[in-house]
């Protein structure tokens, strides 16, 4: 079967369903627990969309699975009827990559939540995909480490939802992205064989599938046991928060901190918008007056820690910084970022709803950026507060709009995709931590030539050649890309349109 | 705005906009070398390959020529694609900690340049006798003494401009240190040995260099010193690099100057000259310390890479060790390519590769079990369908 035959398909006749249902149902519920097999409308409705909730479907049934066994089983009754499988974690992601689909199974990995060792001298954890991202952390505390990669959904989100979408968060640039801190993969092929990417050694032979899989959305595989690399938990922290008279400073001033060497634990960026928004909501205590607030985070000994907060703050000042407070304390430290943290709430108390765009650019378009968005908010109609990894180049984007207000979502949607191009345009990329998923099909046609998508679909057919593991997400169809009408931007800079192409 | 150095053409750029002639910038941002003669050439060789059913050779610098991974199974049918023709540095901006580089680009002029701004890639690839290309670097996926603590080079990958067995110019990543638009196929060639396609351009993310560097050495048994070495890093101590050998231990402290001098404070050992001990460290990264020399003189090389904290093995009669990566990697020098070396690798939870030597039959590579071994066969497939790019000798995909 085309690979691609599942995607974009409209919703099947009501009667070709309903049938395919009862085969699945009948297949699957003898491999699972009593409950762990959900199918009544009332009982899959709470899977029915991730955190893009924009994008609702009801799946067949909600698989859940409590071991390998039962996993393996479930994958190859729907590999055998040829039925497709959307694995989730908590269900947090951001692009719609854990959406259901009509004809599809949803594979819940909830009750794979053990952590099944700790080793304090090699510094790693085996954990199984559903135990969420802090409680790793939470585990490990008493060895004195920790593990670095902190998506904002922290507290809720799993660790094989990470693997999946190569999770970031704010401590990245020092610490390293998801891809960065997994050592090893144990998990399932579609065809409900075992495999294990990776290794506890430095390396495994072969190509490296490990990092192929982390970022793969779900699409190669099903991740049941990570092993994470974990780090020591720094002695101290502080963090400056510095305001800025103009956007075009403050970006700067983010350049020059990574020029002068210095590797910030954190490096954020709010503008005025956002700043207004964040403090109403957590009376973090930022400077209202500012266009932009920058958060500034080392941390380390106290000695380490006390010598790279002066070489910041001297060229924070430099960068023509108009106030500047250093954390006194961790209760002070942890207020300056709980507005930052609580950016995505707060937005949604100032607006009925908003969409968060996740494009990076390189750190130097940072300002360029900020303006263009100006720029699209007159256009377009919209408000769009800004939240920013600056560190790396990350930008959230939080478009507001009002969703019951006719043409508004469309409005939304237009804006974030301009935003999305313009990104590629300045050298950077539709997504720099939530994924592709849904959302960002029709902007993968802009990033990719039709060759380039191909040759990524080719990598999805040598995992799983009847694309049955989340089908429709993340490479768009050709046809998907040509009715979408926007021209990748490679168009006319094609290497050699005069050779063949096969 | 910091200049875009292009070493290639010797010029420095006045800004992002301005481009040498003969080149484009793509318009996501990446300058490439789209119409390039040199480029165009190769995709013609692939081409011509493909149609006359002909099997080609990817060669960078030949630093590794000597490896077993790097001999092709059959080579007299095999025509050598060249790399060297696809030089100069494409991109460069300290501030953005990241440079570009094509694939001919000696490693070396990538270094020099990276040094001229206090940077440096972390990871230390090898060079061996010299020669090496930021290409072949990224073929064979070897990292050095840094690689311990700060990543292998496909932590530092950020993206790749690929030519694969259809002839086509892909680009996958980027230039930016977060992205996740696709599959991670810039991450997947690194170790990828040619068999996927030719390596066009990398972007390369950049550090810092260290503001402070002592060495101390320590007589230490294996055991110990693994052990110690491990709850150091465990104890935030900043261990950059180490190396054991014949009953010393070698480490690497880098960092911030308050915390270099902590460590020096509290770890047993004296401190090593620094040029001592920058040939040292170079010696090790390059394969020219005495162990290695010895090595090449006689019998095998295996690579044995286990879990760090694995417990020191014996290896047989008349082998020979050296262990980097804080007991990660185990270097060991055997008579004769005995495969009881990579049953004991396996059984401590790793892997062995013959690195160098003759293989006398032995696979250079631990086999894949399935369903991997399959997954890579269509990996193959899916990059090289004609087959165009010879595997060589180790990979049985």
């Amino acid at each position: 079967m085309d690979p691609h035959s599942w995607s974009e398909t409209a919703l099947p006749d009501p009667r070709t369903r309903v049938e395919l249902q009862r085969q699945v149902v009948a297949q699957l519920e003898p491999l699972l627990p009593p409950g762990a097999l959900l199918y009544q409308p009332e009982a899959t409705g709470p899977f029915e969309c991730d955190g893009l909730m924009v994008y609702r479907q009801r799946p067949l049934a909600v698989a859940l699975p409590e071991h390998d066994s039962q996993l393996a089983a479930v994958l190859r009754a729907c590999h055998a009827l040829r039925v497709p499988v959307v694995a989730r974690g908590a269900g947090t992601g951001l692009s719609g990559g854990a959406t259901p689909h009509p004809l599809a199974v949803v594979v819940g990995l909830n009750k794979f939540n053990r952590i099944l060792r700790i080793d304090p001298l090699a510094r790693i954890a085996v954990v199984q995909a559903g135990v969420r991202n802090l409680a790793i952390s939470e585990a490990v505390a008493r060895y004195g480490l920790f593990y670095a990669p902190d998506p904002s959904s922290q507290i809720a989100c799993t660790i094989g939802g990470n693997v999946a979408e190569n999770a970031g968060g704010v401590r990245c640039l020092k610490y390293g992205l998801t891809l960065h801190n997994v050592l090893r993969i144990r998990g399932f092929t579609i065809e409900g064989e075992p495999f294990e990417l990776g290794s506890e050694a430095c390396d495994s032979p072969g190509l490296d599938l490990l990092a192929l899989f982390v970022g793969s959305e779900g699409m190669l595989g099903v991740a049941t046991e990570i092993t994470v690399r974990l780090a020591p938990r720094p002695q101290t922290a502080r963090c400056i928060m510095a305001s800025f008279d103009d956007l075009r400073k403050a970006a700067d001033a983010v350049a020059r901190i990574v020029a002068a060497a210095i590797m910030p634990a954190g490096l954020e960026m709010m503008d005025k918008p956002m700043i207004a928004a964040a403090e109403a909501f957590v009376h973090a205590g930022y400077d209202l007056n500012a266009e932009a607030i920058l958060l500034c985070e080392s941390d380390g000994t106290e000695d380490e820690v006390a010598e790279e907060i002066e070489r910041m703050r001297d060229v924070l000042l430099q960068a023509g910084a108009t106030r500047i407070e250093v954390s006194r304390g961790e209760a002070q430290r942890l207020r300056f970022w709980s507005g930052r943290k609580n950016a995505f709430p707060a937005s949604g108390r100032i607006s009925p709803d908003y969409i968060c765009m996740d494009s990076t650019i390189p750190r130097k378009r940072l300002a360029d950026m900020l303006l263009a968005i100006k720029q699209m908010e007159h256009d377009h109609g919209l408000r769009c507060v800004n939240v920013f990894h600056a560190g790396d180049g990350n930008l959230h984007p939080l478009i507001l709009f009002d969703a019951t207000a006719p043409g508004e979502l469309e409005r939304a949607e237009a804006f974030g995709a301009e935003i999305l191009e313009t990104s590629v345009r300045l050298g950077g990329t539709i997504t720099g931590e939530h994924g592709v998923g849904l959302e960002k099909l029709n902007s993968m046609c802009v990033q990719f030539s039709p060759e380039e998508r191909n040759q990524l679909l080719a990598v999805k057919t040598a995992f799983d050649p009847y694309g049955l593991l989340n089908p429709g997400k993340v490479i768009p169809t050709l046809h998907r890309c040509a009715e979408h009408g926007r021209m990748h931007v490679h168009k006319g800079l094609l290497p050699f349109p005069h050779l063949p192409r096969f | 705005m910091p200049p875009i150095v292009s070493a290639h053409r010797g010029q420095s750029l006045s800004g992002p906009d301005a481009v040498p002639e003969g080149m484009r910038v793509d318009p996501r941002g990446l300058p490439r070398t789209l119409d390039d003669p040199a480029l165009q050439r190769l995709v013609d060789q692939v081409h011509t390959a493909c149609t006359e059913q002909r099997r080609l050779r990817i060669v960078g610098g030949a630093s590794k020529a000597f490896l077993c991974a790097a001999a092709p199974a059959g080579a007299a049918s095999c025509e050598v694609l060249s790399t060297r023709p696809l030089a100069g540095i494409v991109a460069y901006e300290p501030s953005e900690l990241v440079i570009t580089a094509r694939a001919g680009t000696p490693l070396a002029e990538v270094e020099e340049l990276l040094a001229r701004h206090q940077q440096y890639l972390a990871f230390e690839p090898p060079q061996f006798a010299g020669g090496a290309t930021a290409g072949g670097m990224v073929a064979a996926g070897l990292s050095g003494p840094g690689r311990a603590t700060r990543g292998p080079v496909r932590d530092f990958v950020l993206g790749a401009t690929l030519l694969n067995g259809r002839g086509q110019v892909l680009c996958f990543g980027g230039q930016v240190i977060k992205n996740v638009a696709g599959y991670d196929v810039a991450r997947l060639l690194c170790g990828s040995w040619g068999t996927l396609g030719v390596v066009l351009e990398v972007s390369l993310r950049v550090s810092p260099a260290p503001v402070g560097s002592v060495t101390l050495r320590i007589a230490m048994e294996q055991n110990d010193a693994i052990r110690a070495v491990n709850q150091w890093l465990a104890a935030a101590l900043p261990v950059d690099a180490s190396a054991w050998w014949q009953g010393m231990l070698t480490v690497r402290l880098r960092g911030a100057n308050a915390a270099v001098q902590r460590a020096v404070s509290v770890l047993p050992g004296e401190v090593v000259e620094a040029d001592v001990a920058g040939t040292f460290w170079e010696d090790i990264r390059n394969h020219a310390h005495a162990f290695f020399q010895h090595a090449r003189a006689s019998g095998v090389l295996w690579r044995v890479s286990v879990p760090p904290t694995a417990p020191a093995a014996n290896w047989g009669d008349g082998t020979g060790e050296l262990v980097e990566w804080h007991g990660g990697l185990r270097w060991v020098h055997a008579p004769a390519p005995d495969d009881r070396i990579r049953r004991l690798a396996q059984h401590l939870g790793g892997h062995a590769t013959l690195f160098h030597g003759d293989a006398g039959g032995v696979p250079v590579l631990t086999p894949l079990p399935q369903p991997l071994a399959r997954i890579h066969q269509r990996l193959k497939q899916a990059f090289d369908p004609a087959g165009v790019f010879h595997a060589p000798a180790f990979a049985g995909w």
